[in-house]
């Protein structure tokens, strides 16, 4: 008991700091509204990026889809905050668990059938899924006019602010660092392994295959809900299949099941993207996507296991090796 | 009934297209398991370089099949061997990854103003269109060259397959690689061959499909690229008779939403048939299941 309160105050010791110190910068000046923006969409990405580690680092699910589950707790999050009406904190937070449980109940469904498909061919089947959703997404205004469809979802409450996010952030590493170093973690990571081998160990993979999957698209829902109140827009395009590749990206440069890796990379891709926007000069900025894959194929020949290989950071670490 | 046979018809036209493409996916599938990603964008610059060599050049048909086809095939050896090879050892997901970085390079790459630019460029007919009247269905003669272009690939393939040496490496590497080196067949040589190959169809599937729908653009590879690549996964992926199967159910689906759906629906419908599809018979229409080995 002692010992949990301990760790709790360090864990909100940990967020007052960041997110004070954060708050604290934007008040005073010191980084401009529109770096603040990027810091949070940063955090939004760090979680979904997260939730794709689970599913494809930890759990071995490849799966080119993921940013259909951000647009479905998006879309969720923002049609529930936008037909109550208000700004209350209390509703935000509901919608972006509403977000997150939307995101999970069609992942399950979706999940039923398409786990029992093995590596490419479960890519294949959520990539599919990921443009079927797109094309609902863009058609969404024929069942529910508030959707906005092809035109794009307006009206939306500028939500998220930096503690909202800080928060979501924190929350996610902790379930994930605790669910790994879990014996569901554990179960997780043998069927990543070596399926056939973790079956025979009288692990069910089926269960467990949904855990993981389950659990990492209701972070992306969560992280969707965040989104679409940082932008107060949500157009279909904002969930095609290159958002999904660009989870994947992130997820495979920083390390496949290295959740430190994944948040560093997170931060890393957004700030490289915005930053060659400041670098480059005036008329050149179509060369960031020029030079985006370019550093991507240098890094894959130098380092495929990407950039932190095994290494975590320490409070990320399991008990045992810490 | 006549409405419908005339949208058979368009939807052939394009799984025509789509089978050139999905080819390419399928053989280089098959030998490195790898999804090319740059595929669909090495169609695109099959295209460009059919609307170059029209456009300026007002070359004969044939050859700007043919340039199509060179230049397609230059093009692919390089990326395999620049961004593929090195990675052949490392994870798979490694060349994914490449793969999809080659795939917005060449898009990226492209669209700059000081290559072909961001516009959509409309196609040059490089022949007179003709529309012939049959039993109530209008054919035209750009659906009768596209039939005959794509079945002389077809029996082309075919023969290089199974009755060239190279096409016996190719189905040695398929089946199993390292036995394949083992009895003296040179892997690089055949994967090589393969994108090579491959691309050079997928270049004829560019020219052709500039012909069909008069438009070229730097991005116009990724959704027929992708269409294609679900094509190869729905008839059996690896399975060269599957890709065709495939291509063409898709290009007639693709077409009967358009025609009796909604044209919004269209991108949707390809990929609720794959994931049907493969709940069914998790290998696609044609793949032989895999025995998984412990």
């Amino acid at each position: 008991m002692a010992e949990f309160l301990r760790n709790l105050a360090r864990i909100l010791a940990a967020y007052a700091l960041l997110a004070g110190s954060i708050v604290l910068l934007a008040a005073t000046g010191v980084v401009n509204p529109y770096w603040v923006q990027i810091l949070e969409l940063a955090c939004v990405v760090a979680i979904s990026a997260q939730g794709l580690n689970v599913i494809y680092g930890y759990t071995g699910l490849f799966s080119l889809g993921h940013a259909a589950f951000l647009g479905i707790g998006a879309y969720t999050a923002a049609y529930l905050m936008k037909t109550v009406g208000g700004q209350s904190q209390v509703l935000f937070f509901t919608a972006l668990l509403a977000g997150g449980g939307a995101a999970a109940v069609i992942a399950c469904l979706i999940g039923l059938p398409a786990l029992r498909l093995t590596s490419d061919y479960l890519g294949i089947a959520t990539l599919g899924f990921g443009i079927i959703m797109k094309v609902v997404f863009d058609n969404a205004d024929s069942f529910l006019p508030e959707l906005g469809g092809a035109r794009g979802m307006t009206g939306i409450t500028k939500m998220t602010t930096v503690p909202w996010v800080v928060f979501f952030l924190l929350v996610s590493l902790l379930i994930v660092r605790n669910t790994i170093h879990s014996s569901y973690g554990r179960a997780i990571i043998s069927i990543r392994e070596d399926e056939i081998a973790a079956e025979t160990m009288g692990i069910d993979t089926f269960r467990y295959k949904m855990v993981g999957f389950v659990m990492g698209c209701a972070f992306a829902g969560v992280a969707g809900g965040l989104y679409a109140h940082l932008y107060a827009f949500l157009h279909p395009s904002n969930f095609d299949f290159f958002k999904s590749i660009d989870i994947l990206v992130i997820v495979v440069l920083g390390g496949l099941g290295n959740m430190s890796g994944v948040l560093v990379a997170s931060f890393g891709w957004i700030f490289l993207l915005e930053g060659l926007r400041v670098v480059l000069p005036p008329g050149y900025v179509e060369l960031r996507w020029v030079l985006i894959p370019v550093l991507l194929i240098v890094t894959m020949l130098l380092r495929p296991q990407g950039l932190f290989g095994t290494r975590e950071f320490p409070f990320l670490r399991g008990r045992l090796y810490r | 009934m006549e409405y419908f046979a005339q949208q058979v018809i368009n939807g052939l036209q394009l799984g025509f297209v789509y089978a050139l493409i999905a080819l390419g996916y399928t053989m280089v599938y098959g030998i490195v398991r790898l999804i090319n990603f740059a595929h669909g964008d090495v169609f695109m610059i099959g295209a460009f370089i059919g609307f170059y060599t029209i456009e300026r050049y007002h070359l004969p048909l044939a050859l700007v099949f043919l340039s199509a086809m060179a230049g397609c095939t230059v093009l692919a050896v390089l990326i395999e061997l620049l961004a593929y090879r090195p990675l052949r050892h490392a994870p798979k997901i490694a060349s994914l990854i490449t793969a999809i970085g080659v795939s917005l390079f060449l898009e990226y790459f492209t669209s700059l103003r000081q290559v072909f630019g961001p516009n959509f460029y409309s196609f040059p007919r490089p022949f007179p269109v003709v529309i012939w009247e049959v039993g109530g269905i209008l054919v035209t003669n750009i659906q009768a060259v596209i039939l005959v272009v794509t079945v002389l690939c077809l029996l082309f393939l075919q023969f290089i397959v199974f009755r060239t040496k190279m096409g016996r490496g190719m189905r040695a590497v398929s089946y199993d690689y390292v036995t394949a080196g083992l009895m003296g067949v040179n892997v690089n040589r055949v994967i090589s061959f393969t994108f090579g190959l491959g691309a050079a169809l997928a270049g004829v599937g560019g020219v052709l499909y500039g012909i069909a729908y008069p438009q070229v653009n730097t991005f116009m590879g990724f959704m027929p690229g992708l269409k294609a690549f679900t094509a190869a996964v729905l008839g059996g992926i690896g399975n060269i008779p599957g890709a065709v199967l495939g291509a063409l159910i898709m290009g007639q689906s693709e077409t009967m939403v358009s025609a009796y759906l909604s044209s919004t629906y269209r991108d949707g419908i390809a990929f609720v048939i794959l994931i049907l599809v493969l709940l069914w018979k998790p290998t696609g229409i044609l793949g032989a299941p895999r025995a998984e080995k412990v």
